[in-house]
């Protein structure tokens, strides 16, 4: 005989302002089965929870009913004081009275008698509720990391310092990322390749790391602590195991006027590269696109230069499987061009160039070994203007949200500018200064107050070449609309951070979430930042919103904690709420007749089939089978069974109708 | 001052820095001197405004603060310094815009009253080393021909002992004289 416990929470006033919650309680108390019935101000706190574990000892109940928030608050919270009190948690239960009653109604009697229609239901449920054990699955303690900037660098370190194996997969011939190209660092101004290179070879000796670069994931399946990652490795056209990284080949290669990524195009390289002297790897690819080889079948110079005979031409893409416990995606982002935005003149201008280039022309390795010239002629420039919000906070013609980083580095660009052409004018217009950090706004006063940088606040409207000049077209909202035109020798739009091309299909790819602007959404905005929806994928740096470095590298050590957490256990305790194909004597095994229509609408791969033989090997009946470690729960299954063979843990057959008849039966009355 | 910066510059915000080491881009632009100025109704540019016309460095923007009347109608109240967060202390650049402004002929035509004002007063300073009331009223009516300004007072005023005939004097005038000549040596105007 079913002995059951209703408590009724006020949650402060969120449900009595319109529930009348003693009478929720009073009424529950004369329903079947129920021995207890109580009413409380906050059942979560802690008197409300040891109510609940003593009415269990007292009234030696068998199931629990808290009429309260949404089980998605607090369900945790009750299920385990209940397993504190000696009963299984799975027999715990939460009627929603808060989020699907009192929030959403008036106070009228009708609410409180939906109030009562919910505590009824429940309480028929949860006399049906079986006690449940927690599937246990186990977790491989190796991580991928999928992304090499400096957030997959931080995460891969961090996780590889833990003591686990990591496997960084990085796209481009080196890891490194964006913070490679940059030349100094806000608000600091330190070297950023000074700073980033120690890490980078750290990852390339770091014993618990494997760095696949120019690799790019392809496939994923299974679940968390049990991932299978398909990965393609892409030809580098090189034995890595023998070549020694001399460059020779670089040197020799005959085609050099390709254009440099690394350097944003103001640069060039050859066929055979490695994007940059200090690359990890650094040992160079061949770029089949544009090697003389690869499209005419002759040259090969590279081969016969290579002292080491480390070249083949031969070499096919390897498609790798790799057995991993946690994702981490960290694959950055990247900027809008403007070619959007023809009154900018940015690729008709050549003096019109884009933050990253500009980084390149002020960075000691870089294309002018870091003297400002412009790209046009080589000059000097000597009235330099930056343009903030190129494209961002433009619903119409670019993207609506802030790309955070831009007010922060037009600052730094001024700075750097005039620290090396003493007697040129650094002007910038914008429209906010948004230079939210710590010593962020100070730096930013520096280079006004102390570098002299011209601020002036207004959108530019135009930009256009007269006599040799750039004619910047803006006006000065400070000085009601004063229009300005500034005869610039160069410009420099900062342009909009945006989603990495690709990242969409990545999304797609190892299942997680996006938003509109087709970054990686978190789980929980404020309190699940690293964590996606999919359990064991976690996120670090700007391929989830634009972030800055400090910024990136928490995110990547917040995401490589998560996964750290995650291998400190040998298994993992999931939900029993699995859905079960039924099982019964033989002959018959199974009320499931085999048809297997199940099997491909299960979003997880979970449905396996099973045979039953004979001692001799004969087929005597196939069925199916749910593998508990993969299956989420949906329910999509249980909906589609012919012979309904499926049920569903929590949620059976029985107790949904039950929950149905129970309604109706009081409407009937 | 950053090293790279030459220390003279040639445009009124440089004067500005070098007279009165007031340094217009520290300005950013919050107006919370303009929102708390007494004046301000009848100025033609706010404060904040005049400091963003320095902080331009443009010779037209330039000429515009030093044609403005706003220069004139500051009291030199200090609410507005009293009150600024960066500090930029804005009186004594008012009182360096306005020599700035005899200097260059570019005095506001509506500032007339006010400079006659201000040299009536200077005079009786001058030549008494005291403010003599009925010398100021004189020397400032026949200056600026407002005859019958606020004559209506005067009875009551001289009634109550508030408008003496006689001037005072201080002890020793030609000490105050000597202040005076030697100031108007270095050039700042009276």
């Amino acid at each position: 005989m079913a002995r059951i416990g209703v408590f009724v929470c006020h949650c402060g006033e969120n449900i009595s302002a319109t529930v009348d919650c003693d009478r929720v309680a009073e009424n529950a108390s004369g329903l079947p089965g129920v021995v207890h019935s109580v009413d409380y101000k906050y059942m979560c706190s802690d008197p409300g929870q040891t109510l609940i574990k003593e009415a269990i000892k007292e009234h030696k109940l068998t199931g629990v009913v808290v009429a309260a928030c949404s089980p998605r608050m607090h369900e945790p919270t009750f299920r385990k004081a209940c397993a504190e009190a000696g009963l299984n948690p799975f027999l715990c239960e939460m009627a929603n009275v808060r989020e699907h009653c009192s929030w959403v109604h008036e106070k009228t009697e009708s609410t409180t008698q939906k109030a009562k229609d919910v505590v009824r239901l429940l309480v028929e449920k949860v006399k049906r509720n079986e006690a449940l054990q927690p599937i246990k699955v186990p977790v491989t303690k190796k991580a991928v990391v999928i992304g090499g900037g400096v957030a997959g660098i931080q995460a891969s370190l961090d996780i590889a310092n833990g003591g686990h194996q990591v496997l960084l997969v990085e796209r481009e011939p080196s890891i490194g990322g964006h913070m490679s190209q940059l030349s100094e660092t806000f608000p600091t101004l330190d070297c950023s390749q000074c700073i980033l290179t120690p890490r980078m070879v750290e990852v390339a000796q770091h014993p618990n790391i494997t760095l696949w670069s120019y690799s790019e994931v392809i496939g994923l399946d299974g679940f968390i602590g049990n991932f299978t990652v398909k990965i393609r490795k892409k030809a580098k056209s090189i034995d890595e195991h023998l070549c020694t990284g001399c460059g020779l080949c670089t040197q020799k290669c005959p085609v050099r006027k390709i254009p440099s990524e690394f350097e944003q195009g103001l640069g060039t390289r050859p066929a055979i590269y490695t994007p940059f002297p200090q690359a990890v790897p650094n040992k160079p690819v061949i770029d089949k696109l544009n090697c003389t080889y690869y499209l005419k079948g002759r040259c090969k110079l590279c081969e016969r230069v290579c002292p080491t005979q480390a070249i083949r031409f031969d070499q096919p893409d390897e498609i790798v499987e790799v057995q991993a416990g946690a994702i981490v995606l960290a694959t950055g982002y990247d900027i809008k061009r403007t070619d959007f935005f023809p009154e900018y003149g940015y690729g008709k201008y050549k003096d019109v160039i884009d933050g990253l280039q500009f980084e390149r022309l002020a960075s000691a390795s870089g294309p002018t070994g870091g003297m400002i010239r412009r790209p046009s002629d080589g000059q000097i420039p000597k009235n330099i203007v930056f343009v903030a919000c190129a494209g961002s906070r433009d619903p119409a013609k670019g993207i609506e949200y802030c790309s955070k980083i831009c007010c922060m580095y037009t600052a730094k660009h001024a700075m750097l500018y005039k620290h090396k052409v003493h007697d040129g004018t650094p002007y910038v217009f914008y429209m906010d200064i948004r230079a939210a950090g710590k010593d962020y706004d100070e730096f930013t006063r520096r280079a006004i107050e102390v570098d002299r940088t011209k601020y002036i606040r207004g959108r530019v409207s135009r930009i256009y070449e007269k006599e040799g000049k750039l004619v910047v077209v803006g006006a000065d909202t400070l000085l009601g609309g004063q229009k300005v035109e500034i005869e610039a020798d160069m410009v420099v739009l900062a342009t909009a951070s945006v989603a990495n091309p690709g990242s969409e299909e990545l999304a797609q790819i190892v299942h997680v979430s996006y938003d509109r602007y087709k970054f990686f959404a978190e789980a929980h905005p404020k309190l699940k930042p690293v964590e996606t929806n999919t359990a064991g994928i976690f996120l670090a740096g700007a391929c989830q919103a634009p972030k800055d470095i400090p910024e990136s590298v928490s995110a990547a050590s917040g995401a490589a904690a998560k996964v750290l957490g995650l291998f400190a256990n040998d298994e993992l305790t999931r939900e029993p709420l699995v859905a079960v194909v039924n099982r019964m004597a033989p002959p018959l095994f199974s009320t499931c007749i085999g048809c297997f229509l199940c099997q491909p609408v299960c979003p997880y791969n979970a449905i396996e089939r099973e045979e039953f033989k004979t001692r001799d090997g004969k087929l005597l009946k196939a069925v199916a089978r749910i593998n508990p470690g993969l299956c989420q729960g949906c329910g999509t299954c249980v909906a589609l069974c012919r012979s309904k063979s499926i049920d569903l843990y929590g949620y059976s057959n029985k107790q949904i109708y039950t929950e149905v008849s129970a309604l109706l039966d009081e409407a009937l009355v | 001052m950053s090293h790279h910066e030459p220390l003279i510059r040639d445009s009124l915000s440089g004067k500005v820095l070098m007279n009165t080491e007031v340094k217009a881009e520290r300005c950013y632009q919050c107006g919370k001197c303009s929102a708390g100025c007494p004046v301000v109704d009848q100025m033609d540019i706010p404060p904040s405004q005049l400091l963003r016309l320095l902080q331009t460095e443009i010779p037209s923007n330039d000429e515009k603060i030093l044609r403005s009347h706003t220069i004139w109608l500051c009291l030199n109240c200090e609410m507005c310094i009293g009150r600024c967060p960066m500090e930029v202390d804005i009186p004594p650049m008012m009182d360096f815009l306005r020599s700035e402004s005899i200097r260059r002929k570019m005095v506001n035509p509506k500032a007339g009253n006010i400079i006659a004002f201000h040299r009536s007063f200077l005079e009786s300073i001058r030549y008494t080393g005291r403010l003599f009331e009925l010398g100021l009223v004189l020397s400032y009516k026949s200056k600026t021909f407002h005859l019958f300004q606020d004559a209506g007072l005067a009875p009551e005023m001289i009634a109550k002992g508030k408008l003496g005939f006689i001037p005072e004097r201080i002890k020793k005038v030609a000490d105050m004289k000597r202040i005076f000549s030697r100031t108007l040596k270095k050039g700042v105007q009276s």
